[in-house]
């Protein structure tokens, strides 16, 4: 196997693993949408760390942090509903990420695998963003994993049982701002909820527990992060959307079988 | 309306809660003004009133969810607090058992989540899924992680919500006996003071301001209380409608009741 080929799936198997059980929590606490509008803010954070020349996905973890507070600041004025606030705040962060780049005349930046992935084109450096990026988020949600789920569950039940909600919705957001940091490299800002979200739901019908759908959530992503690549190298297609076409595909295998 | 015993002898059981002239508005609309009472150790005291009356607001104040814009809320010192809130949703993507759900509350053995659940007589749904079971059979599930944290107060924010007919009159029946059996306070909240009236010890009348309290019988007999409620849902039918016989004024409070016979 070629080298960069290895580099690509053992980049998108790191983020698959931790992309699969983040993405059971987006699933059931319904942030599908706030997920995308993080993502979207990505671009944004990659011109910013053009501009403060800090590694471009230190930048993007940054942004989506920072878009991840406005949008709770925004939420508690109740003025807008929350997906007329999340539509605002994706497209305005995304627009505002292209316009920026395109004041940076100096730099040349490939938009293409921005937007969409350059899983081919990872680096051993990027590796080590990968797999640090994701190994951290793993265990820091591993540590918070039964507070988030009480809180997940009802959060004023769980605030009244003791669970500090606000710490645990931050830090929670603050995993999804890594997570699509360095997922960006693999699928791309415009696909990511998707490598979230996909291999949750096709785990919910065989699983009996929130664990085993985390878990199986991400065993499907490294499957699908797999049969992409190999699709990608077969067919001579673009390897992030192949990966995301492959989750797809065993979404809708998962809908023919029976459940459990 | 009560009077105070001016000269209640001191020695008698610190009160559980004590809620003094608890006063909160939201965007310059009062929703809760200058609310006072008391739970003691072994009392049921419920807040009744329709939607928008304050009840489930003045529960979460008590719980600490919401801070009030004046008054206090004073806990016994290392009071437990058992909280069953209103209308729970559990997403359908989420694969959680009745037994999973219970010791999000707190660890506690599989004997233990049995025992809390055989307590509240639903022992039989501990292996479900929570999106599988009754009305009924969830209400009891909330109550039975409440009574794990051997509280020593339970706030129960419409118990009966979701249950038919039947279950509504036992799951009452049931906290009435928990009250005897485990000696803790209950505060709770209903729309409807016929259901809880044989359990309840003490009734607040709620609208913002709390119109009338006391002994059940009295309230649903008090004039505050049918003017609020209407003749007719004070009669109890079984499809409750009510007239508009007075209004409010900004503040919430009573501006005139039309003499209609309610006699």
């Amino acid at each position: 196997m070629d080298d960069f080929l290895l580099r690509a799936l053992c980049g998108g198997l790191g983020v698959a693993l931790a992309a699969g059980p983040l993405g059971a929590f987006i699933v059931w606490r319904r942030m599908a949408y706030f997920g995308d509008t993080l993502a979207h803010s990505g671009l944004l954070g990659v011109a910013l760390g053009v501009v403060l020349q800090i590694n471009p996905q230190l930048g993007v973890a940054a942004t989506c942090l920072l878009i991840a507070m406005v949008l709770v600041l925004l939420q508690r004025q109740r003025a807008l509903a929350a997906d007329t606030l999340l539509g605002i705040l994706a497209h305005t962060s995304l627009s505002l990420g292209l316009v920026t780049l395109a004041f940076l005349e100096t730099v040349r930046i490939d938009l293409t695998s921005y937007l969409f992935g350059d899983i081919l084109a990872i680096s051993v450096d990027d590796l080590y963003w990968i797999w640090g990026g994701a190994g951290l988020a793993l265990a820091a949600l591993a540590g918070l994993w039964r507070p988030l789920l009480a809180a997940t569950v009802h959060e004023e039940l769980a605030q009244v049982e003791g669970v500090p909600v606000f710490a645990v919705r931050l830090a929670f957001m603050l995993l999804i701002a890594i997570v699509i940091a360095v997922a960006m490299k693999v699928v791309g800002i415009l696909l990511i909820t998707s490598l979230l979200i996909i291999p949750a739901a096709t785990a919910r019908r065989f699983a009996r527990s929130p664990e085993s759908m985390a878990l199986l959530a991400g065993g499907l992503g490294c499957v699908a992060v797999g049969a992409g690549l190999w699709a990608s190298l077969r067919w001579d297609t673009p390897a992030g959307p192949s990966v995301v076409v492959a989750a797809a595909a065993l979404f809708a295998l998962g809908q023919a079988l029976p459940s459990r | 309306m009560t009077v105070k015993p001016s000269s209640a002898p001191a020695l008698a059981a610190q009160p559980l809660l004590r809620v003094e002239n608890v006063s909160l508005s939201l965007r310059g609309q009062p929703i809760v003004q200058s609310v006072t009472f008391q739970v003691r150790a072994g009392e049921i005291v419920t807040l009744i009133g329709l939607n928008g009356a304050g009840k489930s607001t003045i529960a979460r104040i008590v719980l600490g969810l919401i801070r009030p814009d004046a008054g206090r809320v004073q806990l016994r010192p290392g009071l437990r607090i058992g909280y069953m809130p209103q209308r729970l949703m559990i997403d359908d993507t989420l694969p959680l058992t009745v037994e999973r759900f219970i010791t999000l509350g707190g660890s506690a053995s599989r004997e233990q989540v049995q025992a809390a659940l055989a307590e509240v007589g639903a022992a039989q749904v501990m292996r479900s899924p929570v999106q599988a079971i009754s009305g009924g059979e969830f209400q009891r599930m909330l109550l039975a992680r409440a009574l794990l944290r051997d509280p020593d107060l339970l706030v129960l924010d419409e118990p009966i919500q979701g249950v038919d007919l039947a279950g509504q009159y036992e799951l009452y029946d049931l906290i009435g006996q928990l009250r005897h059996r485990r000696g803790c306070g209950i505060l709770m909240v209903s729309h409807d003071l016929h259901l809880v009236m044989a359990t309840t010890d003490q009734v607040l009348c709620l609208n913002r301001h709390i119109c009338c309290s006391g002994h059940p019988d009295d309230v649903a007999r008090d004039p505050a209380y049918l003017q609020l409620f209407g003749l007719d849902g004070a009669r109890r039918l079984a499809i409750y409608h009510h007239h508009h016989n007075h209004r409010h004024d900004l503040h919430g409070a009573v501006v005139a009741a039309e003499e209609e016979a309610h006699g």
